[in-house]
């Protein structure tokens, strides 16, 4: 059914068809629409059977998860930015004894400084955690998401993390598709345990594992997750059937035949950037998008298949790698290892900064142009940073930094936009 | 692709402004899509939401620069926001919540080089505290967009504001886009006459 409703309104109904007997969630914006939606369903009846949890903190609301998990039921929860990163002990527990929870995170940065706004900080923190990542180019696809989430976690006996940008979709009302129970039903089955706490059958999960095993058991970690490989395809393939949609799968293409520069990127952002393309298309330019939904399992071979004609790759991402630059672009530099070609980082959207298609205009042309440092901030405003600087050599105690620019940049309460 | 920008202050219904004229457009069978400017919102402080209305699936995620449309929920923030950024020239829409004119509130200068049959206020306070109790002037100025403009239809504000709420709050939201769509169609025909 067609609905004009917010992206958090439409994940939560799908979430809901979904089933899940245990919700937990401790609310942190982006995220709160979302577990606010479900918590109604459920005291409403008309998510039923179905326990809300509240809980006093992230690391609680993983930790039900995992304790409910582990007892059979389909769990869920939600979070993002210092909320994700407060469950993280958790986190690896979760994935370490195969739990299949399935959790949304609302990506917004990671302070200090303090900031609400949406980047991908708090996923890639936590990319090697042993978690399934998705990145959610709308809100269809996010609400899509959560269904082949459930379905693949639950297969495979892992966690999966629903990355959707904060703010940017989460607060977005758009025209969303709606299953219906019937076909979701027919797409997700009941949940069957691989491992289940069951007095009448009793085992004990979390053993402690010593040198003589502990690899073998990170090994399987790591098999598993080659596995969502080739599962996620398929499961992609089935929801088409059942839902008429496209959606999901391990990589998205955009008119990369014959493009000499690909763009390479996750979440919302790819929008803007596919019109950006089309403009330069029309002008003649041969560039093209990767965008990349499976971030963990990272999938190489795609990748280095899409992208290996290619004259360069601009990689555009919402999260710094401090002391280094990009996160996903060394994931995609793995991927080309051995091709030869030109690539470029470009750090964009911090904090909520917006991408605009003026920008990336600009920022294609230059690296067409191949003009473009290996590591770039876009719109970083230059002034700004060497004002600092210059502040910090000339007296030693400068001052804290973010309350100095902020002074530099005046309120930004009182800006149109 | 039609850009509408909303400007208000926290507590007058910006956001839920933009997501009803985007179920508005959404009923017509358009593309839509609605989004605040993401902020720390408090009550009282400059907000603004935008909304996109067009023909094909809408994947650009810019804020609105060049709105094509302005709907001003507050004129006092004429004082301090530079509410015009970007405003398509001459071609643009201007919906000011506010019961004087263009010139009395200071920007009829301003306004000057714009189509006058683009120009219009709207009492949409003091239809909201008639019909509504409350001074939300969300619905009333949705009533005038749909009569300066003709991108929505009256039918289509009144089945957005039935989605988003529901018996007495609904039924004085959609009296007061009606009164609003009556009163702006009115100085449509004035306008006309005077051109």
């Amino acid at each position: 059914m067609l609905k004009q409703t917010e992206g958090s309104r439409g994940v939560a109904e799908a979430v809901a068809l979904c089933r899940p007997e245990v919700i937990c969630a401790y609310p942190i914006s982006p995220q709160t629409h979302i577990v606010e939606a479900l918590g109604e369903a459920v005291k409403s009846g008309a998510l039923a059977p179905c326990e809300f949890i509240n809980v006093e903190s992230e690391f609680a609301a993983m930790s039900v998860a995992i304790g409910a998990s582990a007892a059979g039921a389909r769990a869920y929860t939600a979070t993002a930015s210092q909320g994700l990163l407060y469950m993280v002990e958790a986190m690896f527990n979760a994935s370490g004894l195969g739990l299949p929870i399935v959790m949304t995170v609302a990506n917004r940065a990671i302070g200090a400084p303090i900031n609400i706004w949406n980047d991908h900080s708090d996923s890639m923190s936590q990319r090697d955690c042993g978690w399934i990542q998705l990145f959610a180019e709308n809100n269809q696809e996010a609400l899509d998401l959560h269904i082949q989430a459930f379905r693949l976690g639950e297969e495979l006996s892992l966690p999966v993390m629903v990355c959707m940008d904060g703010f940017i979709l989460t607060h977005a009302t758009e025209r969303l598709d709606l299953p219906t129970a019937e076909q979701v039903d027919a797409y997700l089955p009941p949940y069957e345990p691989r491992q289940v706490l069951d007095p009448k059958d009793p085992v004990s999960i979390g053993a402690m594992v010593g040198p003589e095993a502990f690899t073998e058991v990170r090994y399987l970690a790591h098999a598993k997750q080659m596995q969502a490989l080739e599962l996620i395809p398929q499961h992609a393939a089935e929801f088409l059937q059942i839902f008429g949609r496209d959606s999901g799968g391990l990589v998205r293409t955009y008119r990369t035949q014959d493009a000499e520069t690909i763009v390479v990127a996750l979440g919302s952002v790819l929008g803007t950037i596919k019109d950006t393309v089309d403009e330069m298309r029309e002008q003649g330019h041969k560039i093209g998008v990767l965008g990349i939904v499976s971030f963990r399992p990272f999938p190489l071979a795609e990748v280095r298949r899409i992208l290996r004609h290619a004259t360069r790759v601009v990689v555009l991402e919402k999260s710094l790698a401090v002391g280094i630059g990009g996160i996903v672009s060394a994931n995609v530099r793995m991927a080309l290892s051995g091709v030869h070609l030109h690539g470029y980082t470009v750090i964009a959207g911090l904090g909520g900064r917006p991408i605009t298609r003026k920008s990336l205009h600009k920022l294609f042309r230059e690296a067409e142009r191949d003009e473009l440092q290996q590591l770039t901030f876009l719109d970083l405003d230059w002034d700004i940073v060497h004002r600092e600087l210059e502040r910090e050599k000339q007296k030693r105690r400068s001052g804290p930094i973010a309350e100095n620019i902020l002074r530099d940049v005046g309120t930004v309460a009182a800006r149109a936009v | 692709m039609f850009q509408i920008r909303l400007h208000g202050r926290g507590g007058q219904g910006v956001v839920t402004g933009a997501e009803m004229l985007s179920i508005a457009a959404f009923v017509q069978g358009r593309h839509a899509q609605a989004f605040p400017s993401f902020g720390s919102e408090r009550t009282g402080a400059p907000v603004v939401a935008f909304c996109r209305i067009d023909d094909k699936e809408i994947r650009l995620r810019e804020p609105i620069m060049e709105p094509d449309a302005l709907i001003i929920q507050d004129p006092t923030l004429l004082l301090q926001v530079d509410v015009f950024r970007g405003l398509k020239p001459r071609e643009g829409y201007i919906l000011i919540n506010t019961t004087r004119s263009f010139d009395e509130i200071g920007i009829g200068e301003y306004v000057s080089g714009f189509r006058p049959e683009r120009l219009c206020t709207v009492p949409a306070t003091e239809l909201a505290l008639k019909h509504v109790g409350r001074a939300v002037p969300n619905a009333g100025l949705l009533g005038g967009f749909a009569a300066v403009t003709g991108l929505v239809s009256l039918d289509s504000v009144a089945a957005a504001i039935r989605d988003r709420f529901s018996g007495k709050v609904a039924a004085g939201n959609v009296a007061a886009a009606t009164a609003a769509y009556e009163i702006v169609s009115q100085e449509m025909k004035e306008a006309a006459a005077h051109a």
